[in-house]
Protein backbone atom coordinates (compact mmCIF):
# COMPACT_ATOMS: atom_id res chain seq x y z
CA UNK A 1 0.00 0.00 0.00
CA UNK A 2 2.96 1.96 -0.47
CA UNK A 3 2.40 2.99 -3.38
CA UNK A 4 -0.36 5.09 -3.01
CA UNK A 5 -0.10 8.57 -2.00
CA UNK A 6 -0.36 9.28 1.85
CA UNK A 7 -3.80 10.05 3.85
CA UNK A 8 -1.60 12.25 6.60
CA UNK A 9 -0.97 14.77 7.82
CA UNK A 10 -4.76 14.65 8.84
CA UNK A 11 -6.04 18.57 9.77
CA UNK A 12 -8.56 19.31 11.60
CA UNK A 13 -10.01 22.64 11.24
CA UNK A 14 -13.17 24.12 13.03
CA UNK A 15 -14.65 20.74 14.54
CA UNK A 16 -17.11 20.39 17.14
CA UNK A 17 -19.53 17.58 17.95
CA UNK A 18 -23.07 18.84 19.71
CA UNK A 19 -26.00 17.06 21.18
CA UNK A 20 -29.02 19.04 21.71
CA UNK A 21 -27.56 21.90 21.73
CA UNK A 22 -24.80 21.37 24.15
CA UNK A 23 -21.21 21.14 22.41
CA UNK A 24 -19.17 18.17 24.10
CA UNK A 25 -16.02 18.66 21.86
CA UNK A 26 -14.56 22.07 20.19
CA UNK A 27 -10.79 21.66 18.44
CA UNK A 28 -10.13 25.10 16.72
CA UNK A 29 -7.33 23.63 15.08
CA UNK A 30 -5.39 20.22 15.09
CA UNK A 31 -2.92 18.40 12.73
CA UNK A 32 -1.80 14.83 13.06
CA UNK A 33 1.60 14.81 11.27
CA UNK A 34 2.75 11.37 10.02
CA UNK A 35 5.46 9.34 11.45
CA UNK A 36 4.57 11.43 14.76
CA UNK A 37 3.17 9.63 17.73
CA UNK A 38 0.20 11.94 18.90
CA UNK A 39 -0.79 11.86 22.45
CA UNK A 40 -4.14 13.14 23.36
CA UNK A 41 -4.10 13.94 27.07
CA UNK A 42 -6.65 14.90 29.79
CA UNK A 43 -8.39 13.84 32.03
CA UNK A 44 -11.50 12.11 32.32
CA UNK A 45 -14.39 13.32 30.06
CA UNK A 46 -12.56 15.86 28.67
CA UNK A 47 -13.72 14.78 25.47
CA UNK A 48 -11.00 12.85 24.27
CA UNK A 49 -12.80 9.44 22.95
CA UNK A 50 -15.71 11.57 21.04
CA UNK A 51 -12.04 13.35 19.42
CA UNK A 52 -11.01 10.19 18.45
CA UNK A 53 -13.95 9.01 17.03
CA UNK A 54 -14.48 12.25 15.17
CA UNK A 55 -11.23 11.84 13.64
CA UNK A 56 -11.95 8.00 12.67
CA UNK A 57 -15.10 9.05 11.30
CA UNK A 58 -17.31 6.48 13.24
CA UNK A 59 -19.37 9.71 14.16
CA UNK A 60 -19.82 12.64 12.42
CA UNK A 61 -19.33 16.32 13.28
CA UNK A 62 -21.90 18.47 13.46
CA UNK A 63 -19.33 21.46 12.04
CA UNK A 64 -15.85 21.55 10.78
CA UNK A 65 -13.90 19.20 8.71
CA UNK A 66 -11.60 16.06 9.14
CA UNK A 67 -9.56 16.37 6.04
CA UNK A 68 -7.07 13.39 4.62
CA UNK A 69 -4.00 14.75 2.49
CA UNK A 70 -4.93 15.68 -0.85
CA UNK A 71 -8.82 15.64 0.12
CA UNK A 72 -9.04 11.50 0.27
CA UNK A 73 -11.70 9.94 1.45
CA UNK A 74 -9.53 7.02 2.84
CA UNK A 75 -11.19 3.13 2.70
CA UNK A 76 -11.69 2.06 6.08
CA UNK A 77 -8.65 -0.23 5.58
CA UNK A 78 -6.07 2.88 5.20
CA UNK A 79 -6.59 4.49 9.30
CA UNK A 80 -8.11 2.08 11.91
CA UNK A 81 -9.20 2.10 15.61
CA UNK A 82 -8.76 0.26 18.51
CA UNK A 83 -11.65 0.81 20.59
CA UNK A 84 -11.35 1.32 24.35
CA UNK A 85 -13.45 -1.92 24.67
CA UNK A 86 -12.75 -3.51 21.88
CA UNK A 87 -15.82 -5.96 20.69
CA UNK A 88 -13.56 -9.16 19.86
CA UNK A 89 -15.66 -12.05 17.63
CA UNK A 90 -17.18 -14.82 19.11
CA UNK A 91 -14.68 -17.05 17.41
CA UNK A 92 -11.29 -18.40 17.62
CA UNK A 93 -8.12 -15.79 17.98
CA UNK A 94 -7.22 -16.35 14.26
CA UNK A 95 -10.50 -16.27 13.37
CA UNK A 96 -10.97 -12.54 14.61
CA UNK A 97 -8.07 -11.88 12.31
CA UNK A 98 -9.36 -13.60 9.37
CA UNK A 99 -12.79 -11.88 9.68
CA UNK A 100 -11.46 -8.39 9.71
CA UNK A 101 -8.99 -9.12 6.64
CA UNK A 102 -12.20 -10.78 4.61
CA UNK A 103 -13.61 -7.24 5.58
CA UNK A 104 -11.17 -5.39 4.41
CA UNK A 105 -10.88 -7.16 0.92
CA UNK A 106 -7.60 -9.17 1.02
CA UNK A 107 -8.36 -12.57 -0.48
CA UNK A 108 -8.03 -16.19 0.75
CA UNK A 109 -4.34 -16.78 0.70
CA UNK A 110 -3.63 -13.20 2.22
CA UNK A 111 -6.00 -13.65 4.60
CA UNK A 112 -3.64 -16.87 6.09
CA UNK A 113 -0.81 -15.23 5.01
CA UNK A 114 -1.56 -12.27 7.45
CA UNK A 115 -3.06 -13.95 9.78
CA UNK A 116 -0.09 -16.36 10.97
CA UNK A 117 1.89 -13.13 10.50
CA UNK A 118 0.13 -11.46 13.23
CA UNK A 119 -0.14 -14.42 15.15
CA UNK A 120 3.39 -14.53 15.39
CA UNK A 121 4.41 -10.77 15.49
CA UNK A 122 1.85 -10.44 18.54
CA UNK A 123 2.74 -13.35 20.56
CA UNK A 124 -0.35 -15.20 19.85
CA UNK A 125 0.31 -17.85 18.76
CA UNK A 126 -0.36 -20.55 21.21
CA UNK A 127 -3.14 -19.05 21.38
CA UNK A 128 -4.40 -19.33 17.85
CA UNK A 129 -7.69 -21.62 18.22
CA UNK A 130 -8.62 -20.17 21.87
CA UNK A 131 -12.30 -18.59 21.59
CA UNK A 132 -10.99 -14.76 21.92
CA UNK A 133 -13.41 -13.96 24.89
CA UNK A 134 -11.84 -15.95 27.28
CA UNK A 135 -8.34 -14.49 26.40
CA UNK A 136 -6.76 -12.57 29.14
CA UNK A 137 -7.09 -8.62 29.37
CA UNK A 138 -4.21 -8.16 28.30
CA UNK A 139 -4.10 -10.86 25.39
CA UNK A 140 -6.99 -9.45 24.45
CA UNK A 141 -5.31 -5.84 23.78
CA UNK A 142 -3.05 -7.54 21.84
CA UNK A 143 -5.62 -9.44 19.89
CA UNK A 144 -7.49 -6.36 19.29
CA UNK A 145 -4.17 -4.22 18.04
CA UNK A 146 -2.85 -6.80 15.81
CA UNK A 147 -6.42 -7.18 14.33
CA UNK A 148 -6.30 -3.09 13.88
CA UNK A 149 -3.05 -3.60 12.35
CA UNK A 150 -3.53 -6.89 10.12
CA UNK A 151 -5.00 -5.00 7.37
CA UNK A 152 -1.70 -2.19 7.15
CA UNK A 153 -3.46 0.81 7.94
CA UNK A 154 -1.16 3.86 7.63
CA UNK A 155 -2.88 5.92 10.82
CA UNK A 156 -4.14 4.17 14.13
CA UNK A 157 -6.62 5.26 16.53
CA UNK A 158 -6.23 4.00 19.75
CA UNK A 159 -8.23 4.96 23.00
CA UNK A 160 -6.78 4.26 26.42
CA UNK A 161 -4.76 0.97 25.00
CA UNK A 162 -3.67 -0.09 28.05
CA UNK A 163 -6.49 1.05 30.56
CA UNK A 164 -7.04 -1.59 33.05
CA UNK A 165 -4.13 -3.66 32.61
CA UNK A 166 -1.43 -4.43 34.69
CA UNK A 167 1.74 -2.88 34.68
CA UNK A 168 3.60 -5.78 32.87
CA UNK A 169 0.61 -6.12 30.38
CA UNK A 170 0.75 -2.02 30.08
CA UNK A 171 3.79 -2.67 29.15
CA UNK A 172 3.98 -5.12 26.37
CA UNK A 173 1.39 -2.89 25.05
CA UNK A 174 3.57 -0.11 25.20
CA UNK A 175 6.45 -1.48 23.35
CA UNK A 176 3.92 -2.95 20.80
CA UNK A 177 3.18 0.32 20.01
CA UNK A 178 6.75 1.59 19.76
CA UNK A 179 7.42 -1.21 17.20
CA UNK A 180 4.96 0.14 15.54
CA UNK A 181 6.14 3.49 15.34
CA UNK A 182 9.58 2.42 14.21
CA UNK A 183 8.13 0.02 11.51
CA UNK A 184 6.24 3.17 10.09
CA UNK A 185 3.08 2.94 11.22
CA UNK A 186 1.49 6.63 12.68
CA UNK A 187 -0.73 6.30 15.71
CA UNK A 188 -3.12 8.47 17.74
CA UNK A 189 -3.86 7.47 21.46
CA UNK A 190 -5.62 8.58 23.89
CA UNK A 191 -4.64 8.37 27.87
CA UNK A 192 -4.83 10.49 31.42
CA UNK A 193 -1.95 8.74 32.62
CA UNK A 194 0.47 11.34 32.61
CA UNK A 195 3.38 9.02 33.17
CA UNK A 196 2.47 7.03 30.29
CA UNK A 197 2.12 10.04 28.12
CA UNK A 198 5.85 11.11 28.93
CA UNK A 199 7.25 8.10 28.03
CA UNK A 200 5.22 7.79 24.70
CA UNK A 201 4.51 11.12 23.14
CA UNK A 202 6.22 12.87 20.44
CA UNK A 203 3.19 15.60 20.07
CA UNK A 204 0.70 16.21 22.80
CA UNK A 205 -2.93 17.46 22.25
CA UNK A 206 -4.09 19.06 25.88
CA UNK A 207 -7.87 18.59 26.09
CA UNK A 208 -9.82 20.28 28.90
CA UNK A 209 -13.63 19.85 29.31
CA UNK A 210 -13.98 19.32 25.42
CA UNK A 211 -12.01 21.71 23.87
CA UNK A 212 -8.57 21.04 22.52
CA UNK A 213 -6.42 23.78 24.59
CA UNK A 214 -3.33 23.08 23.95
CA UNK A 215 -1.44 21.40 21.28
CA UNK A 216 2.53 21.25 21.74
CA UNK A 217 5.41 18.75 20.89
CA UNK A 218 5.66 16.46 24.34
CA UNK A 219 9.67 18.00 25.46
CA UNK A 220 8.11 21.42 25.54
CA UNK A 221 4.58 20.51 26.87
CA UNK A 222 5.77 18.94 29.98
CA UNK A 223 8.31 21.43 30.71
CA UNK A 224 6.47 24.69 30.51
CA UNK A 225 2.94 24.45 29.23
CA UNK A 226 0.71 26.93 28.40
CA UNK A 227 -2.82 26.91 30.27
CA UNK A 228 -3.58 27.03 33.80
CA UNK A 229 -5.83 23.90 32.99
CA UNK A 230 -2.58 21.69 31.80
CA UNK A 231 -0.08 22.81 34.78
CA UNK A 232 -3.24 21.90 36.96
CA UNK A 233 -3.29 18.75 35.13
CA UNK A 234 0.23 17.79 35.34
CA UNK A 235 0.78 18.76 38.96
CA UNK A 236 -2.61 16.51 39.85
CA UNK A 237 -3.81 19.22 41.08
CA UNK A 238 -8.17 19.70 40.51
CA UNK A 239 -8.88 22.42 38.45
CA UNK A 240 -12.14 23.22 37.33
CA UNK B 1 -59.83 -49.62 30.19
CA UNK B 2 -56.43 -50.91 29.80
CA UNK B 3 -53.76 -51.77 32.78
CA UNK B 4 -50.47 -50.11 32.89
CA UNK B 5 -47.92 -52.90 32.37
CA UNK B 6 -49.96 -54.23 29.38
CA UNK B 7 -49.50 -50.62 27.99
CA UNK B 8 -45.52 -50.96 28.69
CA UNK B 9 -45.43 -54.58 27.24
CA UNK B 10 -47.56 -53.84 24.37
CA UNK B 11 -45.62 -50.48 24.18
CA UNK B 12 -42.48 -52.47 23.59
CA UNK B 13 -43.80 -55.11 21.49
CA UNK B 14 -44.87 -52.45 18.96
CA UNK B 15 -41.77 -50.51 18.65
CA UNK B 16 -39.85 -52.65 16.54
CA UNK B 17 -40.69 -54.32 13.04
CA UNK B 18 -44.40 -55.72 13.56
CA UNK B 19 -46.06 -53.19 12.19
CA UNK B 20 -44.24 -52.53 8.95
CA UNK B 21 -46.48 -49.00 8.45
CA UNK B 22 -44.82 -47.97 11.70
CA UNK B 23 -41.28 -47.21 10.43
CA UNK B 24 -42.75 -45.43 7.63
CA UNK B 25 -44.84 -43.09 9.62
CA UNK B 26 -41.51 -42.05 11.21
CA UNK B 27 -40.39 -41.69 8.08
CA UNK B 28 -42.55 -39.35 6.85
CA UNK B 29 -42.81 -37.19 9.78
CA UNK B 30 -38.96 -36.56 9.89
CA UNK B 31 -38.94 -35.90 6.21
CA UNK B 32 -42.16 -33.64 6.56
CA UNK B 33 -40.56 -31.46 9.28
CA UNK B 34 -37.09 -31.83 8.83
CA UNK B 35 -37.42 -30.59 4.86
CA UNK B 36 -40.25 -27.57 6.53
CA UNK B 37 -37.91 -26.58 9.32
CA UNK B 38 -34.57 -26.83 7.11
CA UNK B 39 -36.52 -24.26 4.42
CA UNK B 40 -37.73 -22.27 6.90
CA UNK B 41 -34.21 -21.80 8.52
CA UNK B 42 -32.58 -21.33 5.12
CA UNK B 43 -35.27 -18.81 4.70
CA UNK B 44 -36.20 -17.30 7.79
CA UNK B 45 -32.32 -16.76 9.43
CA UNK B 46 -31.06 -14.32 6.75
CA UNK B 47 -34.89 -12.21 6.49
CA UNK B 48 -34.05 -12.20 10.06
CA UNK B 49 -31.48 -10.78 10.12
CA UNK B 50 -32.37 -8.26 7.15
CA UNK B 51 -35.02 -7.32 9.85
CA UNK B 52 -32.99 -6.60 12.20
CA UNK B 53 -30.97 -4.45 10.93
CA UNK B 54 -32.75 -2.85 8.06
CA UNK B 55 -34.21 0.76 7.99
CA UNK B 56 -37.62 1.44 6.34
CA UNK B 57 -41.29 2.55 7.43
CA UNK B 58 -43.19 -0.29 8.70
CA UNK B 59 -41.15 -2.15 10.05
CA UNK B 60 -42.15 -1.89 13.96
CA UNK B 61 -45.28 -3.09 12.31
CA UNK B 62 -43.79 -5.54 10.32
CA UNK B 63 -42.15 -6.94 13.69
CA UNK B 64 -45.48 -6.77 15.93
CA UNK B 65 -47.24 -9.04 12.85
CA UNK B 66 -44.60 -11.88 12.82
CA UNK B 67 -44.23 -12.07 16.64
CA UNK B 68 -47.99 -12.44 16.21
CA UNK B 69 -48.13 -15.03 13.87
CA UNK B 70 -45.61 -17.15 16.40
CA UNK B 71 -48.69 -17.91 17.99
CA UNK B 72 -50.77 -18.71 14.80
CA UNK B 73 -53.38 -21.80 15.91
CA UNK B 74 -51.99 -24.97 13.94
CA UNK B 75 -55.78 -25.26 12.58
CA UNK B 76 -55.50 -21.76 11.11
CA UNK B 77 -52.31 -22.57 8.93
CA UNK B 78 -53.77 -25.66 7.59
CA UNK B 79 -56.82 -23.97 6.66
CA UNK B 80 -54.94 -21.02 4.91
CA UNK B 81 -52.88 -23.43 3.07
CA UNK B 82 -56.11 -25.96 2.38
CA UNK B 83 -57.44 -22.68 0.91
CA UNK B 84 -54.25 -21.87 -1.51
CA UNK B 85 -53.99 -25.38 -2.77
CA UNK B 86 -57.59 -26.63 -3.10
CA UNK B 87 -58.84 -27.11 -6.61
CA UNK B 88 -60.18 -23.92 -7.14
CA UNK B 89 -57.68 -22.12 -5.06
CA UNK B 90 -54.34 -19.66 -6.36
CA UNK B 91 -52.15 -22.52 -6.59
CA UNK B 92 -54.37 -25.63 -6.94
CA UNK B 93 -52.96 -26.24 -10.47
CA UNK B 94 -50.52 -28.28 -8.91
CA UNK B 95 -52.83 -30.14 -7.21
CA UNK B 96 -50.80 -30.64 -3.65
CA UNK B 97 -53.52 -30.95 -1.32
CA UNK B 98 -53.56 -33.82 0.27
CA UNK B 99 -49.84 -34.66 -0.51
CA UNK B 100 -46.46 -34.38 1.67
CA UNK B 101 -45.65 -31.24 -0.34
CA UNK B 102 -48.57 -29.76 0.90
CA UNK B 103 -47.77 -30.66 4.59
CA UNK B 104 -44.62 -29.19 4.10
CA UNK B 105 -45.72 -25.68 3.13
CA UNK B 106 -48.25 -25.88 6.21
CA UNK B 107 -45.09 -26.61 8.51
CA UNK B 108 -42.59 -23.96 6.86
CA UNK B 109 -45.89 -21.21 7.26
CA UNK B 110 -46.15 -22.16 11.09
CA UNK B 111 -42.24 -22.43 12.01
CA UNK B 112 -40.98 -19.45 9.60
CA UNK B 113 -42.55 -16.81 11.63
CA UNK B 114 -40.66 -18.30 14.50
CA UNK B 115 -37.01 -18.62 12.90
CA UNK B 116 -37.70 -14.81 11.59
CA UNK B 117 -39.18 -13.35 14.87
CA UNK B 118 -36.73 -15.14 17.19
CA UNK B 119 -33.34 -14.83 14.97
CA UNK B 120 -34.19 -11.09 14.51
CA UNK B 121 -33.97 -10.61 18.71
CA UNK B 122 -30.85 -12.39 18.84
CA UNK B 123 -29.48 -10.47 15.78
CA UNK B 124 -30.36 -7.12 17.01
CA UNK B 125 -28.85 -7.36 20.32
CA UNK B 126 -25.84 -8.69 19.06
CA UNK B 127 -25.62 -5.95 16.35
CA UNK B 128 -26.16 -3.35 19.48
CA UNK B 129 -22.90 -4.89 21.02
CA UNK B 130 -21.07 -5.21 17.64
CA UNK B 131 -22.39 -1.76 15.90
CA UNK B 132 -19.44 0.43 16.34
CA UNK B 133 -16.82 -2.26 15.88
CA UNK B 134 -17.81 -3.64 12.42
CA UNK B 135 -18.70 -0.07 11.52
CA UNK B 136 -15.02 0.75 12.63
CA UNK B 137 -13.26 -2.08 10.39
CA UNK B 138 -15.82 -1.07 7.47
CA UNK B 139 -18.30 -3.20 7.33
CA UNK B 140 -22.03 -1.73 6.50
CA UNK B 141 -24.92 -2.99 7.85
CA UNK B 142 -25.23 -5.83 4.84
CA UNK B 143 -22.07 -6.91 5.37
CA UNK B 144 -22.68 -7.34 9.15
CA UNK B 145 -25.61 -9.95 8.19
CA UNK B 146 -22.84 -13.00 7.78
CA UNK B 147 -20.91 -11.88 10.54
CA UNK B 148 -23.64 -11.60 12.85
CA UNK B 149 -25.19 -14.59 11.87
CA UNK B 150 -22.33 -16.69 12.58
CA UNK B 151 -21.38 -15.14 15.38
CA UNK B 152 -25.05 -15.59 16.27
CA UNK B 153 -24.58 -19.50 15.33
CA UNK B 154 -25.58 -21.20 18.55
CA UNK B 155 -28.50 -19.17 19.67
CA UNK B 156 -29.92 -19.57 16.08
CA UNK B 157 -29.28 -23.21 16.12
CA UNK B 158 -31.48 -22.83 19.35
CA UNK B 159 -34.15 -20.88 17.40
CA UNK B 160 -34.21 -23.95 14.64
CA UNK B 161 -34.46 -26.26 17.38
CA UNK B 162 -37.89 -24.38 18.79
CA UNK B 163 -39.17 -24.58 15.19
CA UNK B 164 -38.39 -28.40 15.56
CA UNK B 165 -40.03 -29.11 18.15
CA UNK B 166 -43.06 -27.19 17.02
CA UNK B 167 -43.06 -28.59 13.82
CA UNK B 168 -42.83 -32.23 15.32
CA UNK B 169 -45.99 -31.81 17.95
CA UNK B 170 -47.95 -30.39 15.09
CA UNK B 171 -51.53 -32.02 14.09
CA UNK B 172 -54.16 -29.83 13.43
CA UNK B 173 -52.10 -28.06 9.89
CA UNK B 174 -51.34 -31.15 8.40
CA UNK B 175 -54.05 -32.88 9.28
CA UNK B 176 -56.30 -30.57 7.13
CA UNK B 177 -53.54 -30.20 4.02
CA UNK B 178 -52.31 -33.71 4.27
CA UNK B 179 -55.82 -35.53 5.01
CA UNK B 180 -53.92 -38.34 6.84
CA UNK B 181 -53.97 -41.19 4.06
CA UNK B 182 -52.16 -44.09 4.87
CA UNK B 183 -48.91 -44.79 3.71
CA UNK B 184 -48.88 -41.48 1.71
CA UNK B 185 -49.70 -38.59 4.88
CA UNK B 186 -49.82 -40.65 7.72
CA UNK B 187 -47.40 -38.73 10.09
CA UNK B 188 -46.64 -39.73 14.23
CA UNK B 189 -49.42 -36.98 15.16
CA UNK B 190 -51.95 -37.73 12.91
CA UNK B 191 -51.96 -40.97 13.36
CA UNK B 192 -51.64 -40.56 17.08
CA UNK B 193 -54.96 -38.49 16.79
CA UNK B 194 -56.52 -41.76 14.36
CA UNK B 195 -55.82 -44.65 16.03
CA UNK B 196 -56.50 -43.13 19.60
CA UNK B 197 -60.12 -42.45 18.02
CA UNK B 198 -60.16 -45.81 16.64
CA UNK B 199 -59.16 -47.49 19.87
CA UNK B 200 -55.92 -49.06 18.26
CA UNK B 201 -53.61 -47.69 21.65
CA UNK B 202 -50.82 -49.75 21.40
CA UNK B 203 -50.00 -48.09 18.05
CA UNK B 204 -50.77 -44.91 18.94
CA UNK B 205 -48.63 -45.31 22.41
CA UNK B 206 -45.57 -46.73 20.51
CA UNK B 207 -45.67 -43.79 18.36
CA UNK B 208 -46.09 -41.78 21.20
CA UNK B 209 -43.09 -42.92 22.81
CA UNK B 210 -41.02 -42.03 19.63
CA UNK B 211 -42.08 -38.93 19.70
CA UNK B 212 -41.39 -38.13 23.31
CA UNK B 213 -38.55 -39.83 22.37
CA UNK B 214 -37.31 -37.24 19.52
CA UNK B 215 -38.95 -33.94 21.54
CA UNK B 216 -36.04 -35.36 24.52
CA UNK B 217 -33.51 -35.14 21.76
CA UNK B 218 -34.57 -32.30 20.60
CA UNK B 219 -34.03 -30.33 24.27
CA UNK B 220 -31.14 -32.06 24.71
CA UNK B 221 -29.47 -30.63 21.02
CA UNK B 222 -30.48 -27.37 22.04
CA UNK B 223 -29.03 -27.46 25.84
CA UNK B 224 -25.56 -28.94 24.57
CA UNK B 225 -25.52 -26.37 21.99
CA UNK B 226 -26.12 -23.06 24.40
CA UNK B 227 -23.39 -24.65 26.29
CA UNK B 228 -21.24 -24.93 23.82
CA UNK B 229 -21.85 -21.48 23.10
CA UNK B 230 -21.51 -19.98 26.37
CA UNK B 231 -17.64 -21.01 25.72
CA UNK B 232 -17.27 -19.18 23.16
CA UNK B 233 -18.80 -15.81 24.39
CA UNK B 234 -16.44 -15.92 27.14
Amino acid sequence: MSDQPSILPLAIEGLSYEIGGCRLVGVDRALITKGRRTVVLGPNGAGKTLFLKLCHGLIAPSQGTVAFAGGIKPAARRQAMVLQRPVLLRRSVAGNLRHALAVAGFGYLERRRRTVRMLDQFGLADLSDRPARVLSGGEQQRLAIARAVSVEPELLFLDEPASGLDPSATRQIEEILLGLHADGLTWVMTTHDLAQARRLADDILFFHAGRLIEAAPADRFFAEPDTDAARAFLESRLFW
Amino acid sequence: MVDSTMMLSSLWDLLPVRDPAFFDIILLSLKVTLTAVGAAGLIGLPVGAALALGRFPGRPILIVIINAFMGLPPVVAGLAVFLLLSRSGPLGQFGLLFSPAAMMVAQFGLVLPIIIALSRQTIEDLWLEYREQLTSMGAGRLRAIPTLLWDARFSLVTSLLAGLGRAFAEVGAILIVGGNVAGFTRTMTTAIALETSKGDLPLALGLGAVLMALTLVINALAFAVSRLGARFAG
